[in-house]
């Protein structure tokens, strides 16, 4: 099937197209040169906006800890159902949706592509099971690696290399595409009830700091020739003063060589930017880690932007959940999982009202637009953390308008608004710098090659506004904006047209991405594992890999690791 | 003295033998077995003149259903009566969901008293008693 | 004759992967590593229980027919309801589970899964406090604190203890436990303790020593360093007999014992001299025993589901879970009884955001336990047709439920003849998950593993997932035919 978008103003940074009129030619699931009028479907798209489709580096929709978040809010879904038609499954909101609802809402946002950040390996299958039924989008996830108990003992060994083939070997068989890491050595202190408090904190009984299983996973990351950087949720975070630790996380990564790219992907650094010695003094240390990251160039991020609303925070990072237990006294899970990691969940409602909520959200976009280039931001809510991914059109509006943002500001909190250093940012996003921070810049930082550009070769991955860049200034008329970028005019997603005015036209499923690592010492790594086995997890070695039968769409990526 | 009946509170549950019974089968005799007795702590028995393996009726607000009552092997429970789960414990279990879905299976008052002349009734015969299937 | 290992048992929650079997002839001739449960499941594809063809009633008596006109006849059934029940689930596998949401949405039924008469309630208490929990592997490897309340693992759970937590060696924790077995392998006696493991109660009674009730007076090991085994129940049960402490509560006083416990952590006095039959001083020493471990289990089961206070019960425990979070690391877990109800939960949960007792009658998933749950639907004697997959609720449900139940058009899907299908309109055999059919079930603690398939199905059986796929295009079919007649 060919497809021919025609005379849409396209934004195409990768490609450093800046909203000229073309053309965009699609034969079956990919971009090409041309494509013949007469045979094609046609999509006029004069006075739309073309753009790639939307990628996400990091939000939370499927697996263990989203789907305990689902079950413990029923609150949340009644108040946000959707009814079943002849083309969709039905399915609830509102912070964490149904999984065919999740599919439903992105690509009627114009994403195509999203990345599930926070996959306890020893629950892999069900995180692929969920992922399975997850349409309209192209998937993958990170396994959660840093206090993982293999990998801290052959850090504090010493051995690089049998770290980097245990490495391996987990992301193959749990068909993850990352080295996530959250709060590194608080997660295996927190089995017994203790963190870590700072990067050179010792983990009881393994006689190892943070710093260096973040050093040595990037080294490790490095070796593997990993097409992502390590994926950090960073020591102390949502800890008032945590921008130091923060910092000198960055600093202890500057020494990896890394040919001037990016070694670390600090997630949701909006938590991690908190400056103050408690929640009275509380303010925000964006300016300080701003500064840092415009000097620096081994760091990307993504805001973990603040909306206000009703939503529900989960995190691998148990003992951080559990102090938010104690700050709300809400209902708390935490989920401990042997070996690996842990995980907690606490309803959180974000009020304009409350001075600390208020300063967070002014952090995220004191972050967002104080960083100068835009290519090491990328927008996430760190869905549903900081707020439901179907705010992000609300978040595009305060970064490209001043005026939509001081319209919230408005509201804040008193005190928020003295200590907030937005009345003095006019920095406002173009077109061009959205498309940088929602798709290309995330897909660059994946190194997803065929995804974020609409140059020849890439995948037939479209989203199509209804906004004419020429008679709207989007930092002025930022509700036409926010309309446009609601609801797309079409979502095209490996050439189908998947949506069109926001309403749905088909389903249809995504592909799963995965890392198919090829390490020259495979066979000797399995005999290691099969014999501690038994030792350190209660299934058989044989029953933990994620088989075929768990990905319906298999995409295996192909790398050749250096060890 | 003997006494002609009590008055108890109804506990259902598992046993292993039940458990064992249910996955091989819910006609074997095993499942009809473990299903069909009633462990009584042995005072009570000793109050209604019961033996081992003498039948009883035992009787709540549901209905009533005739048992086997074994003394209960391990530490006392005087008061209570333990039936196995399976379809006799239900014919006089409580229906009650107190609006949350959940019947109430344990704790519900019962009455015992012996039953010398009258069957056990098959899980056919219960099914015809019951529900005319 | 073959071998296959790490098999997963499709029996209970525990879900235990490391099943052993030798196949001879196409038929399971040796478990090995199972209990009795377990051995009794694999050999009992092979038994005369089996129903091995479709049945229809006519003129009220079960009659042989064929796949295709049992799934017509089913479709039919469905697609004519208004507000069709369909329950079950927690024995079948995930594979079946999606189907089955997808067709409870196409029919505008009301869903649920056997969690409504085991742990319905506890699933009430997490959605109003949450819980803090953790993998069975957790326990294994750190726990030093373990409490079964109102559970009997050793009848329901046979392997719980021997592969998650007091019989295992953890990383942290174990050693000290080794010379707690020797210490019962002495007192029982080496042939017991093994029949006890494997057969169980019955045909074992141990000699008849005078009954007393329990004085509660907590034993000294209670203040040692070690793992300690502590059971709290109604009655004695064989788990019981196994621990450390054996706590024996009036029936109906869970709620009580767990609040008074909740203050005492709390360091509050209590004015009473003992609460729910135990005295004040005792349960101070146990709390105390709480506050100091290291790592803390409580086990829960239908001892504190099915009592009367129910879900409070629950609320309650895990409240003191929470509190006793402020002073040590403490987590809490129900003992899930079939081995994929918690796979239905998960199922259910993704798909329609509701584990249990969901209403598709309005086009969107309603949830509202109490109104929705299966039960209720039935004592209120709203629906007008049932279809039951993988449970046997003739047996299972107060019979006032199954009156209505039968009432109406019944479908059933199951591999074995049970109450259930004795009293259906259509019967449909199904392949055993986990022995003739592969899939994926969810473990008590969330864990999913692959189930296998050992061993052929009787030839022309048909899996739940294609029985219900099958009907589900029918259900289809008949809906667009009567569009297109509209
Ligand atoms: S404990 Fe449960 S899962 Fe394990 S072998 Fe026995 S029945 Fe099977
Ligand atoms: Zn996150």
């Amino acid at each position: 099937m060919n497809l021919l978008i025609k005379n849409g103003f396209v934004y195409d940074p990768i490609n450093e197209i800046n909203g000229e009129i073309m053309d965009i030619a699609i034969r079956n699931d990919k971009i090409v040169e041309s494509v013949p009028e007469r045979t094609s479907k046609i999509i006029d798209a004069s006075g739309l906006t073309v753009f790639p489709g939307g990628v996400d580096i990091h939000t939370h929709i499927a697996g263990g800890e989203v789907n305990t978040g689902r079950l413990v809010r029923p609150e949340d879904h009644e108040k946000d159902f959707v009814r079943k038609t002849a083309i969709t499954r039905s399915g609830v909101g509102y912070s964490i949706p149904s999984t065919f609802t999740t599919g439903y809402r992105y690509s009627r946002m114009g994403y195509t592509t999203v990345m599930n950040p926070s996959m306890a390996c020893l629950e892999a299958k069900h995180t692929h099971e969920e992922l399975n039924d997850i349409p309209m989008l192209d998937k993958a996830t990170y396994p959660l690696l840093g206090d993982w108990w293999l990998v801290l003992e052959n850090i504090a060994k010493g051995d690089l290399e049998a770290c980097a083939r245990y490495v391996a070997w987990m992301l193959e068989i749990t068909k993850g595409y990352a080295i996530k890491i959250v709060n590194p050595g608080g997660l295996e202190s927190w089995g017994f009830g203790r963190n870590v408090h700072s990067i050179d904190d010792q983990v009881p009984n393994f006689g190892i700091t943070p710093r260096e299983i973040m050093c040595g996973l990037a080294k490790v990351n490095k070796m593997l020739n990993l097409p992502h950087t390590i994926h950090l949720h960073t020591n102390n975070l949502g800890i008032p003063g945590n921008y130091a630790t923060t910092l000198e996380t960055m600093k202890c990564l500057e020494s990896i060589p890394s040919d001037g790219k990016p070694v670390v992907h600090i997630t949701h650094l909006q938590f991690s930017s908190f400056a103050g010695e408690d929640w009275g003094s509380f303010r925000s240390g964006a300016g300080e880690i701003a500064k840092y990251i415009n000097n620096h160039d081994h760091v990307t991020f993504d805001m973990g932007q603040i909306v206000f609303t009703d939503t529900t925070t989960m995190t691998a990072d148990g003992p951080f959940e559990y102090t938010l237990y104690q700050l709300s006294g809400h209902k708390w899970v935490n989920t401990d999982i042997e070996t690996e990691t842990s995980g907690g969940i606490i309803p959180f409602h974000y009020k304009r009202k409350n001075p600390v909520n208020a300063i967070q959200w002014s952090i995220g976009l004191e972050l967002a637009l104080m960083t100068k280039n835009p290519w090491k931001v990328f927008m996430t809510t760190d869905h549903p953390n900081a707020g439901p991914f179907t705010a992000y059109p609300k978040i595009l509006a305060w970064l490209a308008s001043k005026k939509a943002r001081m319209a919230t500001f408005k509201r804040l909190h008193k005190k928020a608004q003295k200590k907030s250093l937005l009345p003095s940012i006019d920095r406002e996003l173009s077109l061009y710098d959205i498309a940088i921070v929602t798709r290309s810049g995330q897909a660059k930082a994946l190194d997803l090659k065929e995804k974020g550009h609409l140059g020849v070769g890439a995948d037939a991955d479209v989203a199509i506004f209804n906004l004419n860049p020429e008679e709207v200034d989007i930092a002025n008329k930022y509700k036409t904006f926010r309309r446009a970028f609601s609801n797309a005019a079409y979502t095209i997603k490996a050439g189908k047209v998947l949506v069109k005015d926001g309403e749905i036209l088909q389903q249809s499923d995504g592909k799963t991405i995965w890392l198919d690592l090829q390490t020259s010492k495979e066979i000797e790594i399995s005999e290691e594992i099969k014999r501690k086995f038994r030792e350190y997890w209660t299934v058989e070695y044989e029953n933990y890999p994620v088989s075929d039968h768990y990905i319906k769409h298999s995409s295996p990526l192909t790398i050749k690791a250096d060890v | 003295m003997v006494q002609e009946k009590l008055n108890l509170i109804l506990l259902t549950g598992r046993t292993i033998d039940q458990g064992v019974g249910k996955e091989s089968g819910k006609s074997t005799k095993l499942y009809f077995d473990s299903t069909t007795m009633c462990y009584m702590d042995e005072t009570d028995m000793n109050k209604l003149g019961l033996r081992n393996n003498d039948h009883i009726m035992a009787t709540t607000e549901e209905g009533s259903v005739v048992l086997r009552a074994i003394k209960h092997p391990r530490g006392a429970m005087p008061g209570m009566i333990y039936i196995p789960y399976g379809p006799w414990a239900n014919a006089i279990c409580s229906s009650k969901t107190t609006s949350i879905g959940m019947p109430s299976f344990k704790g519900t008052p019962v009455e015992v008293k012996p039953a010398p002349n009258q069957p056990v009734l098959t899980l056919e015969e219960l099914l015809k008693k019951e529900f005319g299937r | 004759m073959s071998k296959i290992d790490a098999v997963t048992c499709p029996v209970c929650g525990c879900l235990c992967d490391d099943i052993e079997l030798t196949i001879a002839d196409g038929v399971v001739a040796q478990v090995k590593n199972g209990c009795a449960m377990c051995e009794a499941k694999f050999f009992s594809h092979n038994n005369d229980h089996r129903l091995k063809t479709p049945l229809i009633r006519k003129d009220g008596k079960l009659v042989p027919s064929t796949y295709d006109k049992a799934i017509r006849k089913s479709a039919e059934i469905l697609a004519k309801a208004n507000y069709p029940i369909l329950y079950g689930w927690s024995s079948t596998d995930c594979e079946a589970q999606r189907v089955g949401v997808e067709l409870a949405e196409e029919v505008g039924g009301v869903l649920d899964n056997t969690a409504v008469v085991c742990h319905g309630p506890s699933i009430l208490s997490v959605q109003e406090v949450g819980i803090p929990t953790c993998t069975l592997g957790q326990i294994r490897h750190r726990a030093d604190l373990l409490i079964y309340w109102g559970c009997n693992p050793w009848s329901a759970h046979p392997r719980h203890l021997e592969r998650y937590t007091a019989f295992t060696e953890g990383r942290f924790k174990g050693s000290e436990w080794k010379s707690y077995i020797n210490k019962v392998k002495a007192a029982a006696g080496r042939k017991k303790l093994r029949s006890l493991e494997r057969i169980g109660v019955l045909k074992h009674k141990p000699e008849q020593v005078a009954p007393t009730v329990s004085d509660n007076k907590p034993p000294a090991i209670l203040n040692k360093k070690g793992r300690k085994l502590i059971v709290v129940d109604v009655r004695k049960s064989m788990t019981a007999e196994m621990a450390d402490y054996f706590l024996q509560v009036k029936p109906g006083k869970d709620y009580e014992l767990i609040q008074a416990m909740r203050a005492l952590v709390r360091d509050q006095e209590l004015d009473v001299e003992e609460v729910a039959g135990v005295p004040v001083e005792y349960l101070q020493q146990l709390v105390d025993a709480m506050i100091s471990c290291q790592f803390g289990i409580i086990f829960f089961g239908m001892g504190l589901t099915q009592s009367p206070s129910k879900f409070r019960n629950i609320d309650v425990a895990i409240s003191l879970i929470r509190d006793l979070n402020m002073r040590t690391k403490f987590a809490i877990m129900p003992m899930r009884g079939h081995f994929n109800v918690t796979g239905a939960n998960t199922v259910f949960t993704w798909q329609s955001g509701y584990p249990y007792a969901v209403d598709f009658s309005l086009g969107y998933p309603r949830y509202n336990p109490g109104e929705t749950t299966v039960v209720d639907v039935l004592l209120r004697q709203e629906s007008d047709a049932g279809l039951v997959i993988a449970s046997d609720p003739a047996s299972n449900f107060p019979r006032k439920a199954v009156e209505h139940l039968v009432k109406k058009p019944l479908i059933v899907i199951d591999p074995h003849m049970n109450a259930t299908s004795l009293v259906g309109d259509v019967v449909l055999p199904s392949e055993i998950v986990g022995i003739e059919k592969e899939g994926t079930a969810y473990r008590m603690d969330h864990v999913p593993l692959p189930l296998k398939k050992v061993v052929d199905p009787p030839k022309g059986l048909l899996s739940d997932e294609e029985i219900l796929r099958r009907i589900l295009k029918e259900v289809r079919k008949i809906k667009s035919k009567k569009l297109e007649a509209a």
